[in-house]
């Protein structure tokens, strides 16, 4: 199949013309011990099949049980996001045939969620705060990984055949489902992107989930449709499913609005179909249309029985819930002394868990920002990668900054370190001793580069011994040299200034 | 006039993935037809203050806690697999929805 080569209208240009309307539905894997429906544990990266009982094999005539944490987590998110609680509610099944469900269906809610009718408020990069309504979250389970084998890409088209692991398979799952997103005009890629940010940052504040996007734990299915400005009627929306980042959700979003304004502007009209999102090139591609397949034939799950809150459980959980997203981060910058705009750039970065870890690991807030804002934010962006993804941890900073407090190491040495650490050789303390990076403040060794810079350099040796001491740094370069950059700086001067008897 | 038309069942059995000749499909559309009328009779007898019913004994909340119990080894998985790949289950490409 030749690859289509998709024609985009630019966003600018695209936004003169059109309203986006937005939509989303995003996954969220809870962290319980066991499964949803059965007692096999919830544990990710197992050799495959081992965590499985005949439940989530969909063996014949097995029962499945309602695990109550999961029942629990879920009515969590429902409160963080403002939700009414049903009272009571039940499964059903969702039937379709695919080998991640080897059911043959999935169990999840209809017309009945757990939780309905919430809202949450996403604040953008410049401080402007956009309200995004919640339909429902809902209850259900994942389903098992396939993997593509053969073909040349890894993915389904021209796969020879799959590989199946029921692992992941009735992993407790709640799906947050959005209600139309109207009104955020050029703002929708940044806020796809920052809605779903705050959900990460929500379901990780109630440790209900591991909230970690590159393993899965949170997927997104980004909705978008064009309608001309003005116009009263929605347009056809696109699905484009499993956006598993957060740059990801916004390049997508993006993408989409492009390629729609595109379509209508040529006078033809958009397909309602699923799209799938690469990565590698930042482009969506055609999945199926709408159709039959859709029609999951819903019935209410047998097998299952009702679930019935009470205002006393529901306020038990309630009492468990954390600080809100919006009032811890008030807290947090008093705490860390950030100006407005410091912490900002911080939340925007997506860096304020990290930089509180770092912070609670040992280091001061000023150093904690310097790295999460500064070297590490500059790997990342060199990498094409979320902060998050680099690997690194607070541990990586507390270790590289007590490597510089130790004078082991200098701040630019440490800078090469940390890349070392990204490029995955292990931990700072590992690079610097596999690297020989130690600083060299043996003072023989340096006074031998220094006395062969001095023996080099006569004219500045007399400059500074007439008094000018900043000629020192003139010495600096060919000890840097000598010592492959890892002289202590201060302890050249100070050798310099010994050997020539002047008082620093 | 029943309420389900051949059609229906047509529908139902590609839903199912059941494939049916043109006298099963008849058949069927009779069969299915004299079950949803049956059905049918319960909503009549059932007043407007009786909630819909998915279970027959009035249970709510049957629960689990959330303790990890005891698995199948990854051979006792596969034991009935028709094709594996170490420990994984080997199925044929299947495109998405089809």
């Amino acid at each position: 199949m030749a690859m289509h080569q998709e024609e985009l209208v630019d966003f600018d240009v695209a936004l003169e013309k059109y309203d986006p309307v937005l939509g989303f539905e995003v996954h969220v894997e809870l962290n319980t011990k066991t499964k949803m429906f059965s007692s096999a544990p919830n544990v990710f990266g197992d050799t495959p099949n081992t965590n499985v009982t005949p439940v989530c094999l969909g063996l014949p005539g097995v029962l499945p049980v309602v695990n109550k944490t999961a029942v629990e987590y879920a009515i969590m998110i429902g409160l963080a996001l403002n939700c009414k609680i049903a009272e009571r509610c039940g499964f059903a099944r969702k039937n379709y045939f695919y080998p991640d469900t080897p059911k043959n269906f999935q169990t999840s809610q209809y017309d009945d969620p757990i939780a309905y009718d919430g809202w949450i408020d996403i604040e953008l990069s410049d401080g402007e705060v956009f309200r995004v309504e919640i339909e429902r979250a809902h209850m259900e389970e994942d389903a098992g990984k396939l993997t593509h084998m053969g073909g040349s890409t890894g993915r389904i088209q021209g796969a020879d055949y799959s590989l199946v692991d029921y692992n992941r398979s009735g992993v407790p799952l709640v799906e947050i489902v959005t209600k139309t997103i109207e009104g955020a005009g050029k703002r929708a890629p940044e806020l796809a992107k920052a809605y779903v940010a705050a959900i990460r940052e929500i379901v990780k504040a109630l440790d209900v989930s591991d909230a970690k996007m590159e393993r899965g734990n949170v997927r997104c299915d980004a909705n978008v449709s064009l309608m001309l400005k003005g116009a009263e009627k929605f347009g056809t929306r696109t699905e484009t499913k499993n956006v598993n980042s957060l740059r990801a959700v916004e390049h997508a979003v993006r993408f989409e609005i492009e390629r729609h304004a595109a379509v209508l502007n040529s006078g033809a009209a958009i397909v309602q179909e699923t799209r799938h999102w690469h990565e590698d090139t930042r482009t969506t591609t055609s999945g199926r249309p709408k159709s039959d397949a859709d029609d999951y034939r819903y019935f209410p799950e047998p097998d299952l029985v009702p679930v019935i809150t009470t205002v006393e459980w529901i306020e038990e959980l309630r009492s468990r819930l954390p600080e809100p997203p919006a009032e811890r981060r008030k807290r947090l910058q008093a705490d860390w002394g950030y100006s407005d705009a410091e912490f900002r750039d911080v939340v925007n970065a997506g860096v304020t868990e990290a930089i509180e870890e770092t912070i609670a690991a040992g280091t001061t807030a000023a150093v904690a920002r310097k790295w999460w804002m500064g070297e590490i934010a500059r790997l990342a962006k060199n990498a094409d990668k979320d902060v998050a993804d680099l690997g690194v941890t607070s541990a990586t900073i507390v270790e590289l900054n007590s490597l510089i407090e130790s004078k082991k190491i200098n701040d630019k040495i440490a800078r090469q370190v940390l890349e070392f650490v990204v490029a995955g050789e292990g931990t700072p303390s590992e690079v610097v001793e596999k690297r020989s990076l130690a600083v060299v403040n043996d003072d023989s060794a340096l006074g031998a580069a220094i006395d062969a810079a001095m023996e080099a350099m006569p004219d500045v040796v007399a400059k500074v011994k007439g008094g000018k001491l900043q000629a020192i740094g003139a010495l600096m370069g060919p000890v840097m040299k000598a010592t492959r950059g890892q002289a202590d700086a201060g302890r050249v001067r100070e050798l310099v200034l010994e050997k020539l008897g002047i008082e620093g | 006039m029943s309420a389900i038309s051949r059609e229906d069942v047509a529908h139902l059995a590609q839903l199912a993935h059941i494939e049916m000749s043109d006298a099963e499909l008849d058949k069927m559309t009779g069969e299915l037809g004299v079950i949803v009328e049956s059905i049918a009779s319960v909503s009549e007898a059932a007043s407007a203050d009786v909630p819909a019913t998915t279970h027959p004994i009035a249970l709510s909340n049957v629960f689990r806690e959330d303790v990890v119990g005891p698995t199948l080894t990854a051979e006792e998985a596969l034991m009935n697999a028709p094709d594996s790949v170490d420990t994984r289950f080997k199925v044929p490409a299947i495109l998405d929805g089809e």
